[in-house]
């Protein structure tokens, strides 16, 4: 077995932008490990997708074309892939961890008899030995993990994670695989997606945004951020969790299924940092983290932080704001 | 409707985590342990689709001994029956590994519907729902934020990237994997508590469901290290208030 094969994702023929991070980081691997590196993506009537992927430094391209692959389903994704992997035996699967690839590629592994790392931050190679490094406990640790079959291997790499500016040009020969689907095997039957409403807030232009977490314990302490935001002249935002409970609206949530920003100041209230919250504000230029634990996750990213009790030291924040500006 | 939840006890969410010497997990000895939060919220979905179309909920977890407080605290807030797959070196088996025990309990029972929360807060792979859908030969859908029963199947919302959603249909039997948020969760009543008691929970030893290979494993845990310099801003919470608004002033520069 030999070879990376790298899956990139297009829907209604645009890319997803992570796509090209992780075909940057199959390039990188490849180099490492001394093998070649294959893309592919799946679709109808995908040919200039195809042919700008015959645009980058590969071995080839490989076109997954079919009808059948028009709408993203996991059951068809998962047959036409199970097929091209089969034929070509890569050693090394890699995939963008999007909320589609957490639809489909675990079934895809396991179908191969694998188990896929999911949400790989970093990869370590070592002659052959390849070491895939990612969080657990929500951030709180990190954990190198090797594979122990002969592979092939699945690994999804989180966004941001590499660069797609890394990316090589060069020039690659598209083939077009046609893989055996019928109806019969796709058994999820997908409608358009659609937006519930039109965003009210855009906090993607905000340059401040104060944003809570379960730290805040309560909703009747949320208008101590509230206070914090206003007096900074910024917008307030939350983790997940908060708009679950409905103590702010769904709209203010920044995170993998929320809004992602990159405002000049973000101030992370009681947030421990998750990485599905962080992938929404990493790209701030300063950060600034609030939390009693010294160990939370969020303080690896701050470039400020204060460790002690929020509901102590918001409502003096507050107001050495409001003394700073008057 | 038969629905099985697969459940799993994971370390509260506030534990200080300390690395234990073989290096590869962490030590649990000095944990308190809770549900999984999405699994909760797979559970409370569970509930209210048997009591909108009636049927049977079955709470199912592989972990060691302890983890049967967590499936007494499912059948108090409503599950009717649970199976536990006792596997004292949980920490050791992959999410394939995990997967393969959980079929093999899900098989013998033929549900309709496995619901599972979205991932884990302790490993967070985000897989076992997928696993479990092609170990059984079900169809499934991930990231679920409403289920509706049609005729012949289910009509489920998917949650999307970016604000955007999806309404997919599929037969039965089916595996969902649930967000978190999806419904409001329920406390258990008094009278739920003493109920459980009386409640069926099968153990099964692993060993009984054949032994399972991994196919990747930790091969080592360790505190993250700081990428950035963080500036530490200490003192009293005055202080430290003092000293943020001057560096938000002069370093920053948003005052």
């Amino acid at each position: 077995m030999a070879g990376i094969l790298v899956v990139l994702e297009q829907t209604g023929g645009a890319w997803h932008k992570m796509s090209w991070e992780t075909l940057a980081a199959g390039q990188q691997f490849g180099q490492a490990l001394g093998q070649p590196v294959f893309a592919t993506v799946l679709g109808q009537g995908i040919g200039a997708l195809a042919a700008e992927l015959g645009g980058k430094a590969l071995a080839k391209v490989h076109a997954i074309e079919h009808g059948l692959l028009e709408s993203y389903t996991a059951d068809g994704y998962t047959a036409a892939l199970a097929q091209l992997i089969e034929k070509n035996a890569p050693s090394l699967v890699l995939f963008p961890h999007t909320y589609q690839v957490r639809d489909f590629a675990p079934k895809l592994a396991t179908r191969l008899g694998q188990s896929l790392v999911s949400d790989v931050t970093r990869v370590k190679i070592e002659g052959s030995q390849i070491t895939f490094i990612r969080q657990l406990f929500q951030g709180k640790l990190n954990a190198d993990v090797q594979a122990s079959t002969a592979g092939p291997h699945f690994a999804s790499i989180q966004a941001g994670a590499y660069r797609a500016e890394d990316l090589a040009a060069g020039s690659a020969a598209v083939e077009t695989f046609t893989p055996q689907l019928d109806a019969s095997m796709i058994r999820q039957k997908p409608e358009p997606p659609f937006r519930e409403s039109a965003r009210a807030v855009d906090l993607t232009s905000c340059d401040i945004i104060v944003s809570v977490g379960r730290g805040i314990q309560e909703a009747s302490n949320i208008p101590l951020v509230e206070e914090l935001a206003q007096a900074l002249g910024g917008e307030i935002a939350a983790s997940r969790p908060i708009c679950d409970n409905g103590w702010l609206p769904m709209e203010r949530q920044i995170g993998s299924s929320g809004q992602t920003v990159s405002p000049k100041v973000y101030v992370a209230v009681g947030i421990s940092g998750a990485i599905q919250h962080v992938v929404g504000m990493k790209g701030a230029k300063a950060i600034v983290a609030i939390n009693k634990d010294p160990n939370a996750p969020i303080f690896e990213l701050a470039d400020y932080g204060v460790v002690g009790d929020l509901f102590e030291i918001l409502p003096l924040l507050t107001e050495e704001v409001r003394k700073a500006k008057a | 409707m038969k629905i099985i939840v697969a459940i799993k006890q994971v370390p509260a969410r506030d534990s200080q985590l300390r690395i234990a010497s073989s290096g590869t997990w962490i030590q649990e000895d000095d944990l308190t342990f809770e549900i999984n939060e999405p699994d909760a919220y797979a559970l409370e979905e569970a509930l209210q689709l048997k009591e909108k179309h009636g049927g049977e909920v079955i709470a199912l977890c592989a972990g060691p001994e302890r983890a049967a407080s967590t499936i007494r605290e499912a059948l108090a807030k409503g599950a009717d029956r649970a199976i536990h797959i006792v596997e004292e070196n949980i920490a050791a088996l992959d999410t394939l590994a995990i997967a393969k025990l959980l079929a093999a309990a899900i098989r013998t029972e033929s549900p309709d519907l496995v619901l599972t929360g979205l991932q884990s807060d302790d490993l967070g792979y985000g897989q076992a729902g997928v696993v479990l859908a092609e170990l059984i030969g079900a169809p499934h859908a991930t990231i679920i934020m409403q289920v509706e029963q049609t005729e012949g199947g289910l009509r489920v919302k998917r949650e999307l990237e970016d604000g955007w959603f999806q309404w997919v249909t599929m037969p039965l039997p089916a595996v969902l994997t649930i967000q978190s948020g999806i419904n409001k969760l329920r406390y258990a009543t008094l009278m739920g508590i003493k109920k459980a008691k009386t409640k069926e929970l099968k153990a099964i030893p692993a060993a009984d469901l054949g032994a399972a290979g991994v196919a990747i494993k930790l091969a080592q845990v360790y505190l993250p290290s700081r990428t950035k310099q963080t500036q530490m801003l200490e003192g009293s919470a005055k202080e430290q208030a003092v000293k943020l608004v001057e560096k938000l002033k002069f370093e920053v520069r948003v005052l």
